[in-house]
């Protein structure tokens, strides 16, 4: 249990794919004009890191070396076609609404990043949380995003109208560069709190101390942070 | 007629990064001199035309007449990824000068969602061999345009990156920048 939190908190916060690591910017940007987007595609990523991430690892002593990067987007392109037959069958509106965007889920860095770096070196078990952290912390971020511009950009959150009557949403926001300019905001927030914790730790623990360097307890912390 | 407007429409309109939001992350990584984004812009141009032409051909000559068109996007990813392979064996044996210049961004390509996307977008839309060539030249040309700009913008902007407050440094800074582009590439629209 304690592995599955400890991978849960990482991919939700503490290496969050898309605050923190920073890949996956395509689907991010594109698919973010509302929340119920954000969640579908988040939720379809989840899917499929889920599936290859549980498949990779128990092929993990099968497969070569040299050969093991083609063999994980084969796995990978697997399981999007299923996604993607999935999502046409049952949300054939959000299937419309992602558009080539489900096939693409195949070069998602996120995917291939965490088969090469966790689930090709790990059991099945923790391979399996490692999908449900990432998987979530992908979704939370589309959904934060999408949500932030659903409301200023068309009024609403979840379809729901959220403004008052007489604001007038800037439209702007749901359309292609408030993608772009809604993100580098919301990274740029997320590294004030970053750089505001960092700045407590090294006040608290640091503040004062001549012993920097490796014997500094506060060291790794103040990494992480 | 038709071309030029098939071949600006996907340049400029349709921006394939700052419309469609494909091959963002080649766009933010290599795009902090301009050398390295010239050369990168130039390389996807190149595979984009080759690698959307045998997808083309791949679709409608062995996956459409066996009836398994749902296997495209395992097929299409195979295909990019032999012909990246293949790209760079040939340049290195017949114009290694070529591929001193490009090769290092070769690996980097396959995992460029822009040539995915492009081989499945001329599909979704249903172009003819021509056609599809036309429309993938002209997309991978607005994929080098955009980072050719953003690389000329980003040299500038490391020149003054002390005035910049320390949270906006790096990408939250070029995100914005790149949204301030794509609502000047949004003056396009209508043109056609």
């Amino acid at each position: 249990m304690k592995a599955l939190q400890e991978r849960l908190w990482a991919g939700l916060i503490k290496e969050n794919p898309i605050f923190v690591q920073a890949i996956g910017m395509c689907p991010t940007l594109a698919v973010t004009s509302s929340a119920t987007n954000g969640f579908g595609m988040g939720l379809a990523v989840l899917a499929v890191l889920l599936c290859s991430n549980a498949v990779i690892s128990l092929l993990r002593r099968f497969i070569p070396d040299t050969v093991r990067i083609p063999s994980f987007i084969v796995v990978i392109a697997g399981f999007v076609t299923v996604v993607q037959f999935a999502t046409e069958a049952w949300t054939p509106a959000l299937n419309r609404s992602l558009g080539i965007f489900i096939p693409l889920i195949v070069v998602n860095c996120i995917i291939l990043g965490r088969a090469e770096a966790y689930a090709s070196k790990n059991g099945l078990l923790a391979s399996i949380f490692d999908a449900v952290g990432m998987g979530l912390g992908f979704t939370l971020a589309l959904t934060t995003l999408g949500g932030i511009r659903e409301i200023l950009g068309a009024g609403t959150l979840f379809g729901k109208a959220v403004l008052p009557a007489g604001a007038q949403p800037a439209l702007v926001l749901s359309m292609a560069p408030g993608a772009f300019i809604a993100l580098g905001i919301l990274l740029a927030l997320v590294r004030v709190v970053q750089l505001r914790r960092k700045g407590a730790v090294a006040a608290e623990g640091c503040g004062g101390c001549d012993l920097c360097g490796e014997g500094c307890p506060m060291a790794g912390k103040e990494a992480d942070a | 007629m038709h071309w030029f407007e098939l071949f600006f429409g996907a340049m400029l309109v349709n921006n394939i990064v700052l419309a469609r939001f494909l091959g963002v992350c080649p766009f933010l990584g290599v795009s902090s001199r301009m050398g390295t984004a010239r050369g990168m812009g130039l390389a996807v141009i190149f595979v984009i035309a080759l690698a959307s032409s045998m997808t083309w051909l791949v679709y409608y000559w062995i996956l459409e007449p066996l009836g398994i068109t749902y296997l495209s996007t395992m097929a299409f990813i195979l295909v990019i990824a032999a012909v990246v392979q293949f790209v760079e064996i040939v340049m290195k044996k017949l114009w290694l000068a070529l591929y001193r210049s490009l090769g290092i961004f070769l690996p980097l390509i396959t995992t460029n969602c822009a040539v995915l996307g492009v081989a499945v977008l001329n599909v979704r839309e249903g172009f003819g061999f021509v056609e599809s060539l036309v429309h993938s030249v002209g997309t991978a040309s607005g994929f080098m345009l955009a980072l050719i700009l953003f690389a000329g913008l980003r040299e500038r902007m490391a020149e003054s990156a002390h005035d910049v407050p320390e949270a906006l440094r790096g990408l939250p800074l070029s995100l914005v920048t790149a949204g301030l582009m794509a609502l000047a590439f949004m003056g396009f629209q209508g043109i056609f």
